[in-house]
C-alpha cells in the first residue's frame, strides 16, 4: 500500500494516460510549433479563444479575492486551469438554441454563453442585480433564455435534469442538444447511472462530460472510484465513450465539434471523460491543499496550464504577439474590475423579495 | 345554470382528466413505471398507452430519482410532464429529485424558470401491502415550499383538481388515497371543470364539532358524523382538499362555528401534517375554542401486515367517535 492510495499501480497507469494527453511538458512551446491550428476554420478564432480564457480567469481570481474581502459568502469553486474545457466544449453550441447544464463549478458556462457578466458577477455576491436577483448565488447562477440551465448544488443531482433537457429537445423534434457537465465525484452517484440507462434507452441527444479534475473535494480519484478510468461508465449502456484531453484547447476544440456534431445528427447520447485539474483549492473555503496533494504535483500540474498552452500556440504561430497577448490581459483585468465595481453597486435584495418565487401565483406562509 | 353530470368513480374520473389533459394539451405526458403496457398498478393509466402512444405514456424503467429528474429537466423547458409513482412510498427514493430541485428551481432561479409538473400517485394504506408500501407521504410534501399539494377525497374533485394541478404552473403533488378510488360521485361534464387549490369544502354543515379531514379521511368524517347525529351530536365535516395552499379561512370560520375542531388523518400521528392543522387553529383561533383541538392520526408504527392490526393504524369511524367524545 502506497502513502497515497491504496492501489499505486492504477494511480501511476492513470498518471501515464494523463501525462500523454496533456502532451511534452519540458518542450511547450515545440509543441505548440506543431499545433494543428489548420483544423481551425479561421486560425485567428483563437484570438477570440484567447480572450474568453484570459477573461474567465481574471473573472475567477477576482472572485477569490472578492471572497476574501467578504464580497462574497457561503461556497464558492472557481473554474481555474479548466478553462479549455468549457471554452471548446461551448464553441461547439449553436448560441441560444443549445442546453448547458452542471454543478456549481459553473461560473465560466454563462459567461461564455453571452449572460452579462455584471449580472453574474452580481448573482455572485448576492445583489438585486444578479440573474436570480440574489437568490442563487455562485452555486447556482442560471440563464434560462440562453439555454443555461444552472448551477447545481447536489453532486450528481443534476444528471437526471440534463437527461430531462435532452428528452425534451427530443420530445419537441428540435434538433437541439445538451451538455451536461459533472465531476469525477458525481460520476460515482446512483442517479447518474439511472440517467445514463434511459438516456440511451431513449437516444437521448446529451454529452455526458466527465471533468475528471482528479479530485472530489479533498478525495482524490483513486480513493474514490473502483474502476479510475471514468470514461467506462457508459460501456454498460452502450453509449459511445472517450477519454480525452481538457488542456489543450485545440484538441479539445476539435474533439468538441466532432461528438456536437454527431450527437446532433445521430440524436444519440454520447459521455466522454475530459482530463483536467483544480488548479486552486475545491472551493473558496479550501484553505489547506496540502492535506490531500502536495506541492511538487501541483507544480507539475501548473505546467498543463491551459492558458500557458494557448498562449505558446498563439506566440509560436505568430498569430499574437507577447505584446498583444499583454495588452489582451491588461484588458481583461480592467474589464473584470470594471465589472466588480458595478456588481458592487448593484443593492441587495429588499426583505420583502423574501416571499417572492417560491411559487409562481401564491405566497408561502407569512412571518415566523 | 348548472351543467349536466355523470356518476363516474374517482379512478374514472381521473383518467378522464388525464385523457382530456393530454388531448388539450400536446406538452402534456405521462412517465413511469408499468403505467403503459401492464395499464398502471392501480388502473389509472389503463388505455393510455393505446390511446396516445410511446411518445406521451412513457414506461420507465424502476428508477425514481432518475426519471422524475428528467420529468424536472423537461418541465424547465416548459413541458408538463406527469409522474406517476406506483406509490407514494416509492417516492421517498425520489425526494431529493422532488424536494433539493424540483422545489426550489423558481426560487433559486429567481423567476427565471418554472416547473409545471404533477406527482400523482396513491398515498396510504390499501390493503395488506405492509409497511414499505402503505406510506402517506403528503406531510412530508405539504413541510416543503414551493410544492403545491393536493388530496382530493371525491370524484368530482378528483376530476377538478387534477386538471387544475395539469395546468398549474409549479410541482403539484396530487395525491390520491387508495381507499378513494372506487368511491363514485356526480362528475360535471365540462372538459374545462377546474376545483382551484386553496378552497376547503363544507361537505356537512353542523354547529358542534369540526371534523377536519382530507382525501379518504373526510368519508370517514362524513360516516362520524353519521353515527353522532344519532346521539344529538351535530359535526360539520371540513373537507381540506388543499394542503398547500391551505384554506386556513374556511377552517377557521368553521371553527369559530362549532368552538371544537378534531383533525383526522392517516399519516402517522406524530409530526402528520394534520398537526399543522391544529397548531394553526390553536393559535389562530384560541379565544373561539372551548376544548383543546385533537388530534386523530395513524398509529405511530411502520404499517403491520395482518388486516386487523392495518385496521387498527388506521383511523376509523369509532376513533373519530372517541376523540369527539373526549371533547363534547
Ligand atoms: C449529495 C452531496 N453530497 C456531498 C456534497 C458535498 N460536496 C460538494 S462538492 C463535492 C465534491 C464533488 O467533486 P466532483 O464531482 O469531482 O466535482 P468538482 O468539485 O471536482 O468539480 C462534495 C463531496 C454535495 N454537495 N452533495
Ligand atoms: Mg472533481
Amino acid at each position: 500500500m502506497s502513502e497515497l492510495g491504496p492501489d499505486e499501480a492504477a494511480r501511476q497507469k492513470r498518471k501515464q494516460i494523463v501525462w500523454q494527453l496533456s502532451g511534452d511538458h519540458r518542450g511547450i512551446n515545440a509543441v505548440a510549433k506543431q499545433a494543428n491550428i489548420e483544423q481551425l476554420e479561421n486560425p485567428r478564432d483563437l484570438e477570440k479563444f484567447f480572450r474568453d480564457m484570459v477573461f474567465i480567469r481574471k473573472f475567477e481570481e477576482k472572485c477569490n479575492v472578492a471572497y476574501r474581502l467578504g464580497k462574497i459568502g457561503g461556497y464558492m469553486h472557481t473554474y481555474i486551469g479548466m478553462e479549455a474545457t468549457a471554452i471548446g466544449w461551448n464553441a461547439a453550441l449553436r448560441p441560444n438554441w443549445d442546453y448547458v447544464i452542471t454543478a456549481y463549478r459553473d461560473h465560466p458556462q454563462p459567461l461564455l454563453m453571452g449572460s452579462d457578466p455584471i449580472a453574474v458577477m452580481a448573482e455572485i455576491m448576492g445583489r438585486s442585480g444578479g440573474l436570480s436577483r440574489g437568490k442563487g448565488g455562485s452555486m447556482h447562477v442560471y440563464d434560462i433564455e440562453r439555454g443555461f440551465f444552472g448551477g447545481w448544488g447536489i453532486v450528481g443531482g443534476h444528471t437526471p435534469l440534463g437527461g430531462g433537457l435532452a428528452f425534451a429537445a427530443k420530445y419537441r423534434k428540435e434538433d437541439r442538444v445538451t451538455l451536461c457537465y459533472l465531476g469525477d465525484g458525481a460520476a460515482n452517484a446512483g442517479v447518474f447511472f439511472e440517467t445514463l440507462n434511459m438516456a440511451a434507452l431513449w437516444d437521448l441527444p446529451v454529452i455526458f462530460i466527465i471533468e475528471n479534475n482528479e479530485f472530489a473535494m479533498g478525495t482524490r480519484l483513486e480513493y474514490h472510484a473502483a474502476d479510475t478510468e471514468l470514461w467506462k461508465r457508459g460501456a454498460p449502456f452502450n453509449i459511445k465513450s472517450e477519454r480525452l484531453d481538457g488542456m489543450d484547447l485545440l484538441t479539445v476544440l476539435q474533439d468538441a465539434k466532432r461528438i456536437v456534431d454527431y450527437v446532433r445528427t445521430e440524436q444519440k447520447p454520447y459521455l466522454v471523460e475530459v482530463m483536467n485539474y483544480r488548479f486552486s483549492g475545491h472551493g473558496a473555503a479550501d484553505n489547506d491543499r496540502q492535506l490531500y496533494r502536495t506541492k511538487e504535483e501541483e507544480e507539475a500540474n501548473y505546467k498543463r496550464d491551459p492558458l500557458l498552452r494557448l498562449k505558446a500556440v498563439l506566440r509560436e504561430r505568430n498569430i499574437l504577439s507577447d505584446e498583444t497577448m499583454e495588452a489582451i490581459e491588461e484588458e481583461a483585468e480592467n474589464r473584470v474590475e470594471d465589472i466588480y465595481e458595478t456588481a458592487d453597486a448593484s443593492p441587495f435584495p429588499e426583505p420583502h423579495e423574501v416571499y417572492m418565487n417560491v411559487y409562481t401565483d401564491m405566497e408561502p406562509e407569512v412571518g415566523h | 345554470m348548472i351543467a349536466a353530470t355523470t356518476e363516474l368513480s374517482f379512478r374514472d374520473a381521473l383518467r378522464k382528466a388525464l385523457t382530456e389533459e393530454l388531448e388539450r394539451d400536446d406538452n402534456v405526458f405521462v412517465m413511469g413505471e408499468d403505467i403503459g403496457r401492464y395499464q398502471g398498478t392501480f388502473r389509472v393509466t389503463e388505455g393510455m398507452l393505446t390511446k396516445f402512444g410511446e411518445r406521451r405514456i412513457i414506461d420507465t424503467p424502476i428508477v425514481e430519482p432518475g426519471f422524475t429528474g428528467i420529468a424536472i429537466g423537461a418541465a424547465m423547458t416548459g413541458l408538463r410532464p406527469i409522474v406517476e409513482m406506483m406509490t407514494m412510498s416509492f417516492s421517498i427514493l425520489a425526494l431529493d429529485q422532488i424536494m433539493n430541485h424540483a422545489a426550489k428551481i423558481h426560487y433559486m432561479t429567481g423567476g427565471q424558470a418554472t416547473v409545471p409538473m404533477v406527482i400523482r400517485g396513491p398515498s396510504g394504506a390499501a390493503k395488506q401491502l405492509s409497511a414499505q408500501h402503505s406510506h402517506s407521504m403528503e406531510g412530508w410534501y405539504a413541510h416543503c415550499p414551493g410544492l403545491k399539494v393536493v388530496a382530493p377525497a371525491t370524484a368530482a374533485d378528483a376530476y377538478g383538481m387534477f386538471k387544475a394541478s395539469v395546468r398549474d404552473d409549479n410541482p403539484v403533488i396530487f395525491v390520491e388515497n387508495p381507499g378513494v378510488y372506487t368511491i363514485k360521485g356526480q362528475v360535471p361534464d365540462d372538459v374545462n371543470y377546474l376545483v382551484p387549490f386553496g378552497k376547503a369544502a363544507i361537505l356537512r354543515e353542523g354547529k358542534d364539532v369540526s371534523l377536519i379531514g382530507y382525501s379518504r379521511m373526510t368519508h370517514v368524517n362524513l360516516a362520524a358524523a353519521e353515527e353522532l347525529a344519532k346521539d344529538g351530536i351535530d359535526c360539520e365535516v371540513v373537507d381540506v382538499r388543499s394542503l398547500t395552499p391551505l384554506d386556513t379561512e374556511t377552517i377557521y370560520e368553521s371553527v369559530r362555528k362549532t368552538h371544537r375542531a378534531v383533525v383526522v388523518y392517516e399519516d402517522w400521528k406524530n409530526g402528520g401534517y394534520g398537526g399543522e392543522i391544529a397548531a394553526r387553529i390553536g393559535e389562530d383561533c384560541f379565544d373561539d375554542l372551548d376544548a383543546p383541538v385533537v388530534r386523530c392520526g395513524g398509529l405511530n408504527v411502520p404499517m403491520p401486515y395482518a388486516r386487523v392490526l392495518e385496521l387498527e393504524c388506521i383511523p376509523d369511524v369509532k376513533d373519530v367517535i372517541e376523540k369527539v367524545r373526549k371533547i363534547r
